[in-house]
């Protein structure tokens, strides 16, 4: 027998990095929130790698951020080192990356939760959703407790159905020996969902004590770090090092020989993995002319001695596992803490979704993160954020959001997976946006900080230091336009310095900023007229004056873009009734249900001639309503 | 909302059912003419004008004869022969029916309007391609070939929109975009894992190197699409010169030795415009040669502002003076005026004696190619033609075995990739991030994309078909 355990706005099921997310961003937005984990102590647990942010993930970060999300926040609080990449290239596409602190992240992140306005958490494993009338209403446990709410987010990552594989051992399972959950993933099916197996794996992880690391290289933080939030101002001062090391033929040789016990290869593992992740034996197989391998040995905190092994993810044999480890240069003696492992679980197939996370088939019920088919905690972390305050709105009646492709890396990221699908789990990569100079880490705050605060996800406070950032920079901006610079000899020879032409002709600052090699602290140095801007500032006046070409280009495709963006289709079209568009078209058309032509022209299978003919139809619907009226 | 619905299945049914009626061979070419009717009533509609064999009883893609007959007058208007082409394996993927008919323009349009009156739609321009298009029958820039098709002047021209057609520019273009993805997805690496050290740096001289030599690749693609354009189109050729140094007896003769294909239709228009004559497979096209016959100065005539812009358009001046007189100022400016242009000069009038200072000839013609001769015997007819072949093909025709781009809208586009990859260069000069000069890299491919339809807009879309000629 059931018991009535309470009513909510919105329960969030899983508190991994999508469900902490969703429960904050909803909280935050004024709506009652339950939110459900199968286990408190593993609250945002990382059970992969120890780290957070690099190429596009780490603009994810910080876009959650500006919208009043916690991850840029816990991240910067508890990191054991940050890294600056990529600053060899232009800014769009730096990329922060932090090494966390496993347990002190959690426990920073469960505290977060727990003072926050609004939310209810609860350790409970959820076994059935209450759908009456194809409308999502609530959520029974295992302990036979009814939850009833207005929305349901199910943000449940690898459990669902989970099995871990190593070797020919294989268990069921969710990620470090947490229990499956099954009875929901049965129940999904039950309701009709298109669910797909996919595959993903860890490495083993080993004492740090018995490695030598006399034999590795070192891969130390910035010297000045900076930070994810908006908000961080203090930086944690002592960071540890990572270390760099090389498989090599022995490594190479020991998987060959045991590439049959490889779940991966002995047919085992039914689960589509990433392309962009293979394991060892992967990469070996896949690679076999390449000598070496990189592997990078990553601290998992500062209070533990567990080094996870980056680059060897693998689900061969633990005795494999130990004899290829102690191939490899400083790992000779190392011993296993954990073993890796390959797990295999359920996602649902996104196209089932609308842009807002929604489920289309049952109203009130949403899903996120890599029960999505995504993986990284980033990706999860973004889908969390957004089907939070979408489910919260649904609740409360209030404004929803979707992001679009020159928004933000998560509009591009959830385009991508309710238009396209992905038949393998999805990471974000730079080159998936197309607006990608648009969507910098730099100017997130920008781009989001603005709907952040209209949506209730941002203090007031926050809302003014962004105001003031913001005509900080204009002002700035206006003021080197003015600026006129005279060629001198003291100034030539400061030229000379950074191998920059003289200056012949009095030149305006913006001019002089504009060449490659001359950057914003060069003109303040130049420049009589002293100004005492805050570092954020500065850069935004640099990159918008220096790559101002570009920008205006990008923006140029962003308006084409718009335009078939903003052609909407009609809720109740009826695909079957348009002549011409082909039969595969047709069939996508009516799955996806885009809501707008731009959308659709991004289906697979939906090609050019479809798409005209599609426009055409609407075209005609719209003249023939304007007609009539 | 239910009132919504209903229109718009009615114009579903209307965009399948409509039939549409055009002059499907361009007014004033060729002997024949051809109207062509799309949609499930083609059949039907060409039957109630047909005196015949009943076209609804006979088999798909057979051509019968017959008369046209108005039935309201039961009058003949027309003999003709009718091909029956039922769908799918049609143009348009609809019912198509062509009607042959060899009359002046008078008869075809009376024939037109019949095939109106008995409920066809007049194509809007470039409809039929639309449809098949549409239709998925074509992809982009096949649909944009059968345009070129219809305007082919002569065999040479047939073939090089033949191959378009069974997408060899396709092909080749997807090749050139390959090569410009694995270059944009190696620096896309290069970013996506700046730690591993599986890929090398994509540098700027590599990238150089990769962009440039797609860059060649385009050119050729431009430069053999101007030899096309003259296979398609002839070469726009302007005779100049001042009176009376031969420029008629050089059109006659030029007319007279090659047969010309002349463009007046009776009762179309007076004024004969352009005429053809074929040298050697290479259609001549001879511009304003209305011009020469009724003033014999074509600068006289339309005046000098004028006439530098038809020298401008010209692909060939062919500019005449007289070896029988001394070099007047006129002729100075007139070598003036072509200096930058393709031109061959001919001095004219060798049978009569030599009275022009020739080094002075040559120092004007400074490298345009100098031919002598004696038109009104018809001597160096032959010179010239050899001339003009090596001018514009380098001694030799490569319509067999060459991709031409023959379609200006793919020129326009290989343009503006070049133009983007320029833009990536100079940004590679300027030491800008290779993330950023990769961006102009893309945008190359694609332009590139367009033109084989991988990108389609809604502007481009609009742009393609407003571009077609009526009927096709």
């Amino acid at each position: 027998m059931t018991y009535e355990a309470g009513n909510f706005d919105v329960i969030v099921i899983g508190a991994g990095h999508a469900g902490v997310e969703a429960a904050n961003a909803s909280a935050k937005r004024g709506a009652k929130t339950l939110m459900l984990t199968l286990n408190l102590d593993m609250i945002a647990f990382m059970p992969c790698n120890p780290s957070i942010g690099g190429p596009a993930k780490g603009v994810v970060v910080r876009e959650v951020d500006a919208l009043g999300g916690l991850m840029g926040k816990v991240i910067d609080k508890t990191y054991i080192q940050m890294r600056m990449l990529n600053t060899g290239k232009g800014p769009a596409v730096r990329a922060l990356r932090a090494q966390a602190d496993k347990p002190l992240y959690i426990q920073e992140m469960k505290q977060q939760l727990e003072n926050l306005e609004n939310l209810t958490i609860r350790q409970a494993m959820v076994e059935k959703l209450i759908v009456e009338d194809g409308v999502c209403k609530g959520v029974i446990t295992e302990t036979k407790a009814a939850f009833y709410a207005k929305t349901v987010i199910i943000t449940t990552g690898t459990f669902m159905r989970g099995r871990v594989i190593i070797g020919d051992l294989s268990y069921e399972s969710g990620p470090n020996n947490q229990r499956a959950s099954v009875k929901l993933s049965e129940n999904l099916e039950e309701l009709g969902f298109e669910l797909v197996r996919f595959k993903t794996g860890t490495p083993p992880r080993v004492n740090s004590h018995t490695i030598d690391y006399s034999k590795t290289e070192i891969q130390p933080g910035d010297e000045n770090p900076s930070h994810f939030s908006y908000e961080t101002v203090d930086a944690i001062v002592e960071q540890i090092p990572c270390w760099l090391t090389y498989t090599n033929e022995k490594t190479h040789q020991i998987i060959d020989d045991n590439l049959g016990l490889s779940a991966m290869y002995s047919g085992m593992i039914k689960g589509t993995g990433p392309r962009y992740c293979p394991s060892i034996e992967d990469k070996v197989v896949r690679f076999h002319d390449k000598p070496r391998h990189q592997i990078f040995l990553e601290p998992e905190g500062r209070n533990t001695e567990e080094i996870y092994v980056q680059g060897l993810s693998t689900s061969l044999p633990e005795f494999v596992q130990r004899e290829m480890l102690r191939s490899i240069p400083g790992l000779e003696e190392a011993e296993i803490m954990r073993s890796g492992y390959a797990i295999e679980y359920d996602a649902v197939v996104p196209t089932q979704l609308w842009p807002t996370l929604e489920v289309k088939k049952i109203e009130g019920l949403f899903t996120a993160g890599q029960i999505n088919g995504t993986s990284g905690y980033e990706e999860a972390a973004g889908q969390g954020l957004i089907a939070g305050i979408n489910a919260a709105a649904k609740a409360l009646n209030a404004e929803n959001l979707i992001l679009d492709r020159s928004q933000a890396y998560i509009g591009v990221l959830i385009d991508d997976l309710v238009t396209k699908g992905t038949n393998e789990p999805y990471r974000l990569l730079t080159s998936r946006a197309e607006y990608r100079l648009l969507l910098r880490h730099d100017n997130a705050d920008m781009r989001l900080t603005e709907i952040g605060h209209r949506l209730g996800l941002i203090s007031e406070q926050r809302y003014s230091n962004f105001v003031e950032k913001q005509e900080q920079v204009e002002i700035e901006k206006k003021r080197l336009a003015k600026q006129t610079i005279k060629p001198s000899d003291q100034l030539n020879q400061l030229m000379e310095t950074i191998n920059a032409t003289p200056l012949k002709e009095p030149t305006k600052a913006v001019d002089l900023l504009k060449r490659p090699e001359v950057n914003y602290a060069f003109i303040e140095k130049i420049l009589e007229e002293t100004t005492d801007l805050p570092n954020d500032v500065k850069e935004q006046v640099e990159i918008q004056i220096k790559y101002q070409g570009y920008i205006e280009k990008s923006n140029q495709q962003v308006e084409k873009m718009k335009k078939m963006e903003n052609k909407l289709i009609p809720d109740n079209i009826d695909y079957d009734a348009i002549g011409g568009i082909a039969t595969e078209a047709k069939h996508k058309l009516k799955k996806v249900r885009p809501l707008s032509v731009g959308q659709a022209s991004r289906i697979s299978g939906v090609n050019p001639a479809d798409v005209s003919i599609l426009l055409v139809y609407i075209e005609q619907g719209n003249i023939a309503r304007v007609n009539q009226s | 909302m239910i009132n919504e619905d209903v229109e718009e299945k009615k114009w579903g049914e209307e965009m399948e059912k409509d039939t549409i009626a055009a002059i499907s061979t361009p007014l004033g070419e060729g002997a024949i003419a051809i109207v062509r009717l799309s949609g499930e009533e083609a059949v039907g509609i060409a039957n109630q004008l047909f005196y015949g064999k009943d076209l609804t009883q006979v088999d798909s893609h057979t051509i019968h004869y017959g008369k046209i007959i108005d039935p309201t007058t039961n009058q003949v208007i027309e003999e003709v022969m009718v091909s029956i082409l039922k769908a799918p394996k049609t143009f348009t993927r609809e019912d198509v029916v062509e009607i042959n008919c060899h009359g002046g323009l008078a008869s075809v349009n009376r024939l037109l309007e019949l095939t109106l009156q008995m409920g066809a739609r007049l194509a809007e321009p470039g409809e039929f391609t639309k449809r098949a298009f549409l239709n998925g029958r074509i992809d982009l820039s096949q649909a944009e070939a059968v345009m070129d098709l219809i305007r082919a002047k002569t065999d040479k021209a047939m073939d090089v929109a033949i191959k378009q057609l069974d997408g060899k520019l396709s092909k080749l273009i997807h090749k050139l975009r390959q090569e410009l993805i694995e270059t944009v997805a190696h620096v896309e690496v290069n970013i996506d894992y700046p730690e591993y050290d599986d890929v090398e740096e994509m540098s700027h001289e590599l990238m150089q190197t990769k962009t440039t030599h797609v860059q060649q690749e385009i050119e050729r693609l431009l430069q053999m699409a101007k030899q096309g354009k003259i296979l398609r189109e002839g070469i726009s050729t302007a005779i100049i010169g001042r009176p009376n140094v031969g420029k008629s007896s050089l059109l006659n003769a030029l007319v007279q030795e090659n047969k010309a294909i002349v463009t007046d239709i009776p009762g179309t228009t007076r004024d004969v415009i352009e005429e053809y004559v074929n040298i050697r497979g290479v259609p001549l096209r001879l511009v304003d040669t209305a011009g020469i016959r009724d003033t014999e100065d074509i600068v006289e005539k339309i005046g000098v502002e004028r006439s530098r812009q038809v020298l401008k358009e010209a692909d060939l001046i062919l500019l005449v003076i007289n070896q029988n007189e001394v070099l007047t100022e006129e002729d100075e400016q007139l070598f003036e005026l072509v200096r930058d242009l393709e031109t061959i000069v001919l001095v004219n009038k060798t049978d009569l004696p030599q009275k022009i200072d020739l080094d002075k000839v040559k120092q004007l013609a400074g490298n345009h190619p100098i031919i002598t001769t004696a038109l009104i015997e018809e001597k160096g007819i032959n010179q010239l033609e050899e001339a003009i072949a090596e001018t514009f093909f380098a001694g030799e025709i490569e319509a067999n075995d060459l991709t031409y781009v023959s379609n200006v809208r793919h020129i326009q586009l290989l343009k503006q990739a070049i133009a983007a990859l320029d833009e990536a260069m100079s940004a590679m000069q300027a030491g800008m991030p290779i993330d950023l000069v990769q961006i102009d890299v893309t945008r190359a491919w694609q332009l590139l994309g367009e033109i084989v339809g991988d990108t389609v807009q809604d502007s481009l879309i609009d742009q393609l078909f407003s571009q077609f000629c009526l009927g096709k």
